[in-house]
């Protein structure tokens, strides 16, 4: 029964999730407004829940330990709220005037929110295994929700069978360590990996490379990279927000889980591994978004080269902690949903992908262009943006683990990366726009785009505040 | 000197927070206001310029107007502003231009106004930023974000090529910067184990480093600087950036983004890895003797005014790399009232060089704005019609060429003697000057003012209106003020500089090397 209090939170959301879902059923097509707002709602009330129920700094478990509400839990899922809050404002114009099958969607994001939430709370293997399934379900019917889109329906085959196979090589990577350790209990296998030795090693290293391929393709990182592209480029640009902001902090979150709190004892191996990753994420990220014509793809391309900066942040954790790739993620992700929340505002009446339907967006409509311009100094990692401060904090940690070579040549890919930032902000100020059609949106949506464009600055000229959050979960551990 | 505000900080908020009030009281729908609100603001910085002056005593040691405050305590970087000596006239430099720029471009300008003014409000504040900031990350923010102002002014009001151009000064600019970020990191990390760890300039400049390390920091703080002030070879940025921008972009640049370069020398370089500048201190003199002399060539054969200003700039600017370095060489000699000269003479030139070069191109603009081409072979004989324009045309281009009685001739008479002290074939080459200045400057000045009326464009040419004399009148009494009586600024660098070479005197580096430092 203790136990039931400790996941109020997720009970509210699904309770709440259920309910919206009949609702919508009996909603006809112009008071659709109310399923919206009813799911912000339960974002909103799902959030004071995390908030009252539990006290922060401390650290409760529930069902034998499989859920467990730590400070980095209880902060994670405030930041999925926030994030999934974003993307359904900003969705809402968007997915109604294409015929997107509106309850279904907020009920799938509301379930994608469920099973995040369930990711970042997990202690065993199987909760991480049932959260991830629980958010990359509804993800793959989000992905095709638009029926008559060739390319939607596409991207979903390809992501579906792509995750599909990455979880099947994480189960069996966890079956493996299961099998050695004999508990699905991380806080078990971690002391089982401290004291492993011999042949027990090698099949459990085996594992943990199955384990480090699930986590690589959840994120995005090259090998792993195939179908973020083409799900980006293809999905419609509302769910291309929702798989680009939240789940990519889940997806941290479990990276975490696994390896911070399963496998800690292997972390000079994984550290090695995730380095490769790391690399050759941002090489390629970076190399191949040059080419780009269509905004999607390009963000995609460069949601790859993050995810390497990130890998950075994390494979010199065991030495300095967590906090700086905490703080990358989550800035990144804040700066994404940015990104897309401009796209979505411009797509109104055909659908803003390439780059030239930015063209001399400076003169049509300069609030929209200076937020575009943040997102897109902020990804560069230019200051005073909070962009500049994520890559900051993690070339700091490589530099205080003794890694200065890897943060020279992560610079050099920044560099590398600028150019194709460089390339957004001048078809909006330096060219001249090819018509006059200046879209117009709802009040709700131009106040959340512009709070969200000025935190990008306003973290970015006092980035102390948002930093210390994410440092303070890891010290109160 | 105890003031009412902080006054570092209000020179590096007010143009920021006017630029935002110009787009916040509708600048953007009437940019008469745009233009009266950036003018009143850019004049009430001037304003308070003077008692930054004033209230500056030269004869101090260590920093003035220092303000402290913390920001990221978890990192140990605060905002810490203050100025020296070489800071400080600096900073008078950018408040004096940014009222000159913006009258200048006042009825040349017609597009996108406010957003114009706002950008140059806001790149002054980011520049007296750079030179005010006494925190390494604080420096460095500022030094990055003044890069996003300058891209736009090249990439929207610019000539047909700009947005190669500006694309390729971001890059280039960019390139350089990040390296400087790992070095200023890596150096934090050295103050962890040594004591209080911090960004603090002066904490860094404490630091015992081993003499491998400092060459790769040393390697580090070149890309950055040496980009930007521009040293030969990575100059090439510099000749687009300055044909495609719009004149006030151009001023600014070549007034001000230049010897941001050569400020980080003073600043970071020479304190910070003094040894390591000891050793490869025949490289950068090499590269500015190039600069002085290669770059001279290359200015002659120039068919663009404004690029012909450019390689003009660059060479110059090796004058003033040059008299920072051979200091080093005459420290060895225990010269050190000739190192003072040197360096001396090269923020003398720093200056000048700024108020020559802007006038230059302020000049063009004036040609540009009335036949809208760069090219020299387009005019001819502007004297019979433009009377008072070729005056101040050749005055500064005299400045230039390094005539005794204006400014530019100050610097370069210094560093010449002083590299005569050091190693006579240096002053010889750096002497060449003197010569090839003269020669392309005023082979230039020839072509295009004297002479007969060359054709319609220059027979229908207006004389300078009021604006346009003003601007030029300013900065022509600048140039002859500090000719004839260089005492103020000489006077206001003197105690800082005896710091410098203090601190370049000594060897810092472990007497045994660490190399274990990756």
């Amino acid at each position: 029964m203790e136990d039931l209090w400790v996941i109020m939170p997720e009970i509210v959301l699904v309770s709440m999730a259920c309910i919206g879902l009949l609702l919508d059923l009996f909603l006809s097509k112009k008071n659709r407004v109310i399923t919206y707002v009813y799911s912000q709602l339960t974002l909103v009330v799902t959030a004071v829940c995390c908030w009252r129920f539990t006290a922060y700094g401390m650290t409760t478990t529930a069902f034998h330990e499989q859920f467990v509400n730590d400070p980095f839990a209880q902060i994670s899922k405030l930041v999925i709220l926030t994030l999934m809050f974003l993307v359904l404002t900003y969705s809402r114009a968007y997915t109604r005037d294409r015929d997107i099958a509106f309850g279904e969607f907020h009920s799938l994001s509301l379930f994608c929110t469920l099973g995040m939430m369930f990711l970042v709370s997990a202690k065993s293997l199987l909760m991480i295994y049932l959260g991830l399934e629980l958010l990359s379900l509804p993800l793959y019917a989000l992905v095709a929700l638009q029926r008559d889109s060739r390319t939607g329906v596409e991207a979903a085959m390809k992501y579906f069978i792509l995750g599909a196979l990455a979880s099947g090589l994480l189960l069996y990577g966890m079956s493996l360590l299961f099998g050695l350790s004999g508990s699905i209990q991380l806080d078990a296998i971690s002391t089982w990996v401290h004291t492993a030795q011999g042949g027990s090693l090698q099949v459990a290293l085996f594992a943990m490379v199955f384990i480090l391929v699930g986590v690589a393709f959840k994120l995005g990182a090259v090998p792993f990279h195939m179908w973020v592209p083409d799900v980006y480029q293809g999905a419609p640009t509302s769910i291309t927000l929702l798989v680009g902001s939240a789940p990519k902090v889940a997806a941290f979150a479990m990276a975490y889980r696994l390896l911070h709190d399963g496998m800690p004892g292997f972390s000079a191996q994984w550290t090695q591994v995730l380095m490769v990753l790391a690399v050759l994420s941002m090489a390629t990220g970076n190399i191949l978004a040059i080419a780009q014509t269509n905004i999607k793809r390009l963000f995609a391309y460069s949601t790859i080269a993050h995810i390497g900066f990130l890998f950075l942040g994390m494979l010199v954790a065991p030495v300095v902690g967590y906090g700086p790739a905490m703080y990358y993620i989550v800035v990144y992700a804040l700066v994404a949903a940015a990104g897309f929340g401009v796209l979505l505002m411009l797509s109104q009446g055909y659908e803003a992908e390439q780059l030239d339907d930015l063209k001399g967006l400076a003169s049509k409509n300069p609030w929209l262009a200076f937020m575009m311009l943040l997102v897109a100094f902020s990804l560069a990692g230019v200051p005073p943006t909070v962009g500049f401060y994520a890559k900051f904090m993690v070339l700091n940690a490589l530099v205080d683990a003794g890694m200065t070579w890897l943060a020279a040549l992560a610079v050099v890919f920044s560099i590398i990366g600028a150019y194709y930032y460089l390339k957004i902000v001048r078809v909006m100020y330096f060219e001249q726009p090819v018509n006059t059609y200046a879209p117009a949106a709802s009040v709700d949506m131009r106040i959340t785009l512009s709070v969200n464009g000025l935190a990008i600055l306003g973290f970015g000229l006092f980035p102390a505040p948002l930093f210390m959050v994410c440092q303070n979960v890891f010290t109160n551990l | 000197m105890q003031f009412a505000l902080p006054l570092l900080s209000t020179l590096i908020w007010l143009p920021i927070v006017g630029g935002l009030l110009i787009f916040a009281l509708g600048g953007q729908n009437n940019p008469e206001r745009a233009r009266w609100m950036a003018l009143i603001t850019s004049l009430l910085c001037l304003a308070l310029c003077i008692p930054l002056w004033q209230g500056f005593d030269p004869q101090a040691i260590g920093f003035q107007f220092v303000e402290n405050k913390p920001w990221f305590p978890f990192l140990h970087i605060n905002y810490d502003l203050g100025v020296d000596g070489f800071a400080m006239p600096l900073i008078v430099l950018t408040c004096l231009f940014t009222p000159l720029v913006i009258v200048s471009a006042w009825r040349v300008i017609e597009q996108k106004v406010a957003l114009y003014m706002v950008s140059f409000l806001m790149m002054q504040g980011l520049m007296c930023g750079v030179f005010a900031a006494l925190d390494a990350i604080l420096f460095y923010v500022f030094w990055e974000a003044m890069l996003v102002p300058m891209f736009l002014i090249i990439g929207i009001w610019g000539g047909p090529n700009r947005i190669y151009a500006t694309i390729k000064f971001f890059l280039y600019t960019f390139l350089g910067s990040v390296f400087l970020l790992v070095a200023l990191i890596y150096l934090h990390l050295q103050t962890k184990t040594v004591g209080t760890p911090g960004f603090d300039i002066g904490q860094f400049a404490e630091l015992t480093l081993p003499l491998l390390t400092q060459k790769w920091i040393l390697v580090a703080f070149l890309l950055a600087f040496a980009v930007k002030i521009p040293m030969v070879p990575v100059h090439t940025w510099l000749p687009d950036a300055h044909v495609e921008a719009p004149t006030g972009g151009s001023v600014v640049l070549a007034a001000i983004m230049l010897k941001m370069g050569a400020y980080g020398f003073l600043r970071f370089m020479l304190p910070i890895v003094p040894d390591a500048c000891r050793e490869w201190q025949w490289l950068i003199i090499g590269a500015s003797l190039v600069a002085v002399v290669y770059i001279g060539l290359v200015a002659i054969v120039q068919k663009d005014m404004k690029k012909l200003i450019a390689y003009s700039s660059i060479a110059h600017m090796g004058f003033v790399t040059l008299g920072i370095f051979i200091s080093f060489a005459l420290v060895n000699q225990d010269a050190l009232p000739a190192a003072a000269m040197g360096i001396n003479g090269a923020y003398v030139q720093m200056i000048s060089h700024g108020f020559i070069s802007g006038a230059l191109f302020l000049c063009v603009g004036v040609l540009y704005d009335r036949v809208h081409s760069r090219n020299i072979a387009d005019y001819g004989g502007v004297v019979n019609t433009m009377p008072v324009f070729a005056s101040f045309f050749v005055l500064f281009a005299m400045a230039n060429a390094g005539l005794p009685g204006t400014s530019g001739f100050v610097g370069e008479f210094f560093v010449i003697l002083a590299a005569f002290q050091a190693n006579p074939l240096y002053a010889f080459f750096a002497a060449l000057t003197l010569i090839l200045g003269a020669a392309y400057t005023l082979w230039m000045v020839k072509r295009v003012v004297f002479g007969d009326v060359a054709n319609d464009h220059v027979a229908t040419l207006k004389d300078l209106n009021a604006r346009e004399f003003g601007v030029l009148t300013v900065l022509a009494f600048l140039v002859l003020l500090f000719g004839l009586w260089p005492k103020p600024l000489v006077q206001v660098t003197e105690t800082t500089t005896k710091t410098l070479l203090a601190q370049i005197g000594q060897p810092k580096y472990a007497l045994n090397a660490d190399l274990n430092f990756l």
